[in-house]
């Protein structure tokens, strides 16, 4: 593989052609902030926290470091104005949903974001897709999925096989940014019958 | 609901994986809503797993995992039909029929949905039932036309 | 049929099509577009044939059942040849007229025909309407001679010559080449220039590549693609083959919303034909060329209408779009270099072959080259498809076209771009249409939906009632784009509902910032557009409803009341009557007054008081005068004692 030099927050970096911004990043000691990012699986880019300024041929523009792969000349900014106000309120958009998470509250001290400053929602998932992608990718075998889309957005295990899989494993709930009781509430209410279709 | 009929959708789309959502389409079509033991078959016959099926029967709007209704009605939202005021005409649908859009009342006369555009732009506001369009909808008039579906 | 085989067999075939049809012939077409088909064209052609046969006319005249003519608010359209005159809102019980008259030489039918609303005057030439008059149907004019399920009809015409002229007389490169020259750019929204996609796509490595079509058309309020692809489906046929040559891809998809069934209905039958003839399958016209297409129908998601998502929707997944840092002309579909077009994007392109790049440019500006065709509706007289040269203003297409606002209305402004463009404002009614041009007015070209809106449109609403849409369509993967457009309908909701605070639209902006700097797809990036650019022009409505809980417009439901000027009532009983929600009390000599407890606003009382009385006001941000006393409403009629 052949080398791309890139500039880090202003520090040179000699990077893999294919590595993302946020490997590159991570070689030279820099710390981006992440959720969505786990090292076992392919990268997600769905949270935005890791979003990072690059400059090339005088624009500017924020992407996703986790997704974004490295590119000769490529200027970097992983800190600025912009950055963290945009990072701050993302974070308050999620803590909205999950205000006692303690990976969210460590990264609201850090970018000053107010966990009240959304009204409260009602369910706790941040849409990670941790549990979802390892499932599906390491575990193979999809006990748990998304559905619908849009805020109406959820998680839920699929009955049958989370009955036959889910008790011996539960290797998602440690995964689980906000709460490993989420997971295991949802995973219960997925095994209780459903109700007869005549009966409502 | 017979398993044969779901095979030979299938079998149509030569059992693809990518052509998950065509044989979904046709299932709806046909059914007027996916009953679960369809799903199971397709996941079983096409090798995809459930959550995938799943996600995609609630994504999307064409599909529904309730019988709907003998009549389906769909209020349009479109842009100019919401400056011709759409949204009263949708109110005065959902209190005569007593549901909200995605909702199919007690007795599965009626399903009602929101659409965005059906092209007739000039009719507007389009209250669509069954495919047939009633064009140039008022508040006052929509109780008439419903009457008119048994 | 046996497969034509080349371009001489070609040749001959469409000389022998040509024999056959002399332009002189009487014949009649009708317009069979979706939106004719729904004010009844089915049977005014039914009540044609009858007629034809009554009046032993069926084997001297055809009738011709065309696709949309774009005249769609005065439809079923139905115009006789060879004398061009334009019959509109014809009904079944209009044909035997239309057939006797109109057919055999006769005076053609008057009140059949467009009246300007100006001078009274009758025009019987379509091309004379003001409507047709100012348009360039480059691209669409088509649509109104052929019948969508004959590919002959499309022959006649010169069907299938590009392809020809591509495959035989040009390389694939050359192809691109002349497709750069135009400075064709996209027509779904996005505006890239074509041939620099396609040129990337043919460079880019990989085992397959492929061509879309997409024809998800999701924008509310536009249905110019529709119109197309169920008027001349093998226009976009043709224009895909010739793509797939200068690419380098043998197998096309059309990606076309379920909502469409004429749509899906007529371009299934297009390859199917196509097929037959040997203009679709292996060794096209005998060039060597393979190629085959596929229809994929959608499935009810507007997230699909961007490139990425419709890709992943083509693989038989969800609709959730990907970073697209890397083209999806290089990796697309499977990761394979893929070229996704627009509808009328690809139906230009047999033009630019067949006139070459010079012609096209011929029209529009440096930086729009061209023709579009938008779908103007809303408040607006004339509502239908017009094609445009690029550069017209805006004033020409609503009031020159359009015909301008109906019922005397005052203009207010015309949102462009769907649910990511914008709103621009009477001030700006000079823009010259085109790419950049309405970008830097704050809106977007769009897919060309153009929707006009007057002095009762709210436009606080306006950005309420879009991001209601993008919340709801939204697929949900990143934080910004759902949460964001959740928290920002919220307090827009709020706001229509006079629950407005001092500091949202503070906090508005920032939300707006934060979906278009760091959303995953273009869905989220633009969804903070209706917002933004109605606050740009209209912030005076956003103050009125938070500070004074008062919609300008008066048309935000908590905000306005109906009541009846007692001085003005004549006690007609109509509103009475027609009330849907039972509000009003009065009777035959009682002044009317609305229950405001049980009113719904829904205005019917406004529509139906006899304009000579008038006597229902709509108010808004005034408190509603209490009703006087039943005594004081009783009315004394003259001649008659209390």
């Amino acid at each position: 593989m052949s080398a791309t030099s890139l500039r880090i927050d202003g520090k040179h970096i000699e990077a893999e052609e294919g590595m993302t911004l946020l490997e590159a990043a991570q070689l030279a000691g820099i710390n981006i902030p992440t959720l969505c990012q786990h090292e076992g699986l392919e990268p997600y880019g769905g949270c935005r926290v890791c979003m990072v300024e690059i400059e090339k041929r005088g624009w500017s523009k924020l992407v996703a470091a986790c997704v974004y792969t490295v590119e000769d000349d490529l200027i970097v900014r992983t800190r600025s104005e912009k950055i963290d106000r945009i990072r701050k309120t993302v974070l308050e958009l999620l803590l909205a949903h999950a205000p006692d998470s303690p990976q969210l509250l460590s990264l609201a001290r850090e970018y000053g974001a107010d966990k009240d400053r959304f009204e409260a929602q009602a369910s706790f998932c941040v849409h990670c897709g941790l549990c979802v992608r390892y499932c599906a990718e390491i575990k193979k075998a999809n006990a748990v999925g998304f559905l619908d889309r849009g805020k109406r957005r959820e998680i839920a295990f699929m009955p049958g096989i989370a009955a036959a899989e889910c008790a011996s494993c539960m290797e998602c709930f440690a995964l689980c940014p906000t709460s490993a009781l989420q997971a295991a509430y949802v995973w219960v209410s997925a095994l209780v019958p459903p109700l007869d279709h005549a009966e409502v | 609901m017979d398993i044969e009929s779901i095979d030979q959708i299938i079998d149509t789309h030569g059992a693809e994986p990518s052509a998950l959502i065509q044989i979904l389409l046709e299932i709806q079509a046909d059914h007027h809503w996916l009953p679960g033991e369809s799903l199971e078959r397709v996941s079983e016959r096409l090798g995809v797993a459930m959550t995938r099926i799943m996600h995609i029967a609630t994504f999307y709007k064409a599909f529904s995992l309730v019988p709907k209704g003998r009549h389906e009605i769909h209020v349009c939202v479109g842009t100019a039909c919401h400056v011709r005021g759409a949204e009263r005409v949708l109110d005065s649908v959902e209190d005569l029929t007593g549901i909200q859009p995605g909702e199919t009342d007690v007795d599965l006369k009626f399903s009602l949905e929101t659409v965005n555009c059906l092209g007739c732009c000039a009719l507007g506001p389009v209250m669509e039932i069954d495919g047939k369009p009633h064009g140039k909808m008022l508040p006052g008039k929509i109780a008439d036309v419903l009457e008119t579906y048994a | 049929m046996s497969r034509i085989g080349s371009p001489v067999e070609l040749e001959e075939y469409r000389e022998a099509l040509r024999a056959e049809r002399d332009p002189a012939k009487p014949h009649i077409t009708l317009c069979g577009g979706s939106a004719c088909l729904a004010t009844g064209s089915r049977e005014v052609a039914a009540g044609m044939e009858a007629e034809l046969q009554a009046q032993g006319l069926g084997d001297q005249v055809e009738l011709r059942k065309t696709g949309c003519r774009g005249f769609c608010e005065r439809g079923p359209v139905v115009v006789t040849h060879p004398d061009e005159s334009c019959y509109l809102q014809v009904e079944p019980g209009d044909a035997q007229e239309i057939v006797a008259q109109s057919v055999n030489g006769h005076a053609a039918i008057d009140r059949l025909m467009y009246t300007d609303p100006g001078t009274e005057e009758r025009i019987q030439k379509e091309s004379d309407i003001p409507f047709y008059a100012h348009q360039v149907r480059r691209v669409f004019g088509s649509n109104g001679s052929i019948d969508p399920k004959s590919i002959d009809d499309y022959l006649a015409i010169g069907g299938y010559s590009a392809l020809e002229k591509a495959l035989f007389q040009m390389t694939p490169e050359g192809v691109v080449e002349e497709v750069k020259k135009s400075k064709l750019r996209g027509r779904g929204g996005g505006g890239f220039p074509t041939g620099r996609k396609w040129e990337e796509s043919r460079n880019a490595p990989g085992e397959a590549k492929y061509v879309i079509v997409n024809a998800d058309e999701g924008d509310p309020g536009a249905y110019m693609d529709r119109s197309l692809l169920e008027g001349n489906p093998h226009l976009i046929l043709e224009g895909l083959a010739i793509g797939a040559y200068a690419v380098g891809a043998h197998e096309g998809f059309i990606y076309v919303r379920q909502e469409y069934p004429l749509a899906v209905e007529n371009i299934i039958l297009a390859i199917k034909k196509a097929e037959e003839y040997g203009f679709l399958g292996s060794n096209i016209l005998g060039s060597g060329f393979d190629f085959t297409v596929s229809v994929h129908m959608g499935a009810g998601a507007f997230v699909c209408g961007e490139s990425s998502a419709l890709m992943t929707a083509l693989e038989g997944r969800v609709g959730e779009p990907r970073p697209k840092y890397i083209h999806t002309a290089v990796k697309g579909v499977w990761d394979q270099p893929s070229v996704l077009n627009n509808v009328e994007t690809w139906a230009n392109v047999p033009l630019i072959i067949n006139e070459g790049a010079d012609w096209f440019g011929e029209y529009g500006t440096e930086g729009s080259k061209g023709t579009k065709i938008f779908s103007l509706v809303g408040k607006i007289t004339n509502t239908g498809l017009v094609e445009v040269p690029m550069g017209m203003t805006l004033e020409d297409i609503i009031f020159k076209i359009g015909g301008g606002i109906p019922e005397g209305k005052k203009f207010k402004a015309v949102q462009t771009g769907g649910p990511s463009g914008g709103c621009i404002p009477e001030a700006l009614l000079g823009l010259e249409v085109g790419f950049d041009e309405l970008t830097e007015a704050g809106s977007m070209m769009g897919s060309g939906g153009m929707i006009v809106m007057d002095e009762d449109t709210c436009m606080v609403d306006v950005a309420r009632y879009f991001l209601d849409f993008l919340a709801d369509e939204s697929c949900g993967k990143c934080a910004p784009c759902r949460e964001g457009t959740a928290q920002m309908l919220k307090i827009l909701t709020d706001i229509t509902q006079g629950k407005g605070k001092a500091g949202q639209l503070e906090v508005l902006q920032e939300l707006a910032e934060v979906a278009r700097e760091a959303s995953l797809c273009a869905l989220g990036k633009s969804a903070p557009n209706p917002f933004l650019s109605t606050l740009r022009y209209f912030r005076d409505e956003y103050e009125a409803h938070i500070t004074e809980k008062r919609c300008p417009a008066r048309s935000c439901k908590e905000l306005i009341a109906y009541h009846i000027d007692p001085a003005l009532c004549r006690a007609c009983m109509q509103c009475m009557k027609q009330c849907p929600a039972d509000a009003i009390d009065g009777g035959r000599n009682l002044v009317h007054v609305i229950d405001q407890s049980k009113c719904t606003k829904c205005g019917t009382c406004l529509e139906v008081c006899p304009a000579r009385y008038s006597a229902v006001m709509l108010t808004s941000g005034e408190p509603v005068p209490p009703p006087i006393p039943e005594e004081q409403r009783i009315i004394v009629r003259k001649g008659k004692e209390a």
